[in-house]
């Protein structure tokens, strides 16, 4: 019992770790797809571990705790590619280390 | 047929993830919901129309996952690297990449995957072309992204829903 307290928190540990890299990314990356990326992928495994730990710790809440965690794998990556698909069409600037932007040329040759 | 087969299995399985419990009064009245609901929204919607159920896809479904949380863990590393180094090495570029999947499912699942993979995320889908932001553009022609992108995932998703 106590092992499994220990284990769980050590697993939610990692996790909000994978959470705070996450946050950070936020920060440092320099325009707003790149944040998305850092944002999107961190906060997955980090909130998929936390809710691991929490289900080794309390092994009764596992069933719901991986409804939690199939509703976040499915849910994260839609809204992280909502923002993204809204954030360029309404032509925010990617970053000046951009080296190609096929969707532009794609929208551009459609538009011509 | 095979859409509400198929549709009824998963909503019953949340419904025993929800409920946690297998006494039979729940599973009969998880049966019903999960009957009306399939009877409400299948028919207008047919989303596992096009899932294979051979032997060989029933076996990518259970390897998929594997496959799919192997990259996952590898992304968060690669990510976590990035934004740990100081110079922040990335070569960001927005690529297009082809697909071969049909299915409308199929392809949900492959941009949902590909945007929890290493440094990659489905900005736009317009007929065959997926517009993705890469983190670390190797290659900027679509033949060399579509390579390193998309066929990981493809030749599974393929198999399970053509």
């Amino acid at each position: 019992m106590q092992i499994a307290h220990i284990i769980g928190g050590i697993v939610s540990i990692v996790g909000s770790l994978f959470l705070l890299l996450g946050a950070l990314g936020i920060v440092r990356m320099p325009d707003a797809y790149n944040r998305i990326q850092a944002g999107t992928k961190a906060t997955t495994l980090g909130t998929l571990l936390f809710l691991a730990g929490i289900g080794i710790a309390e092994p009764g809440w596992l069933p719901k705790l991986a409804v939690l965690i199939l509703f976040i794998l499915f849910t994260n990556p839609v809204s992280s590619h909502v923002l993204a698909r809204a954030a360029h069409h309404i032509g925010i600037a990617l970053t000046s280390r951009t080296v190609a932007d096929k969707l532009r040329e794609h929208e551009e040759a459609a538009r011509d | 047929m095979k859409n509400w087969v198929v549709s009824m299995i998963l909503l019953f399985g949340l419904w025993l993830l929800l409920s946690a419990d297998l006494a039979v009064p729940i599973l009969i009245a998880g049966f019903i919901v999960v009957f009306l609901i399939v009877l409400l929204f299948s028919v207008r919607n047919p989303v596992f129309r096009d899932i294979k159920l051979g032997p060989k896809a029933l076996a990518y479904i259970i390897i998929y996952p594997v496959v799919f949380l192997k990259a996952l863990v590898m992304a968060n590393f690669d990510v976590a690297r990035r934004v740990l180094s100081p110079s922040l090495p990335i070569r960001p570029a927005i690529v297009e990449v082809r697909t071969i999947l049909h299915s409308p499912i199929g392809r949900l699942m492959l941009a949902n995957s590909i945007t929890l993979t290493p440094g990659t995320l489905t900005v736009e889908i317009q007929g065959d072309s997926l517009f993705i932001h890469w983190i670390d553009a190797s290659a900027t022609d679509i033949n060399g992204a579509t390579e390193s992108i998309v066929r990981g995932f493809e030749k599974y998703l393929e198999v399970i829903y053509g």
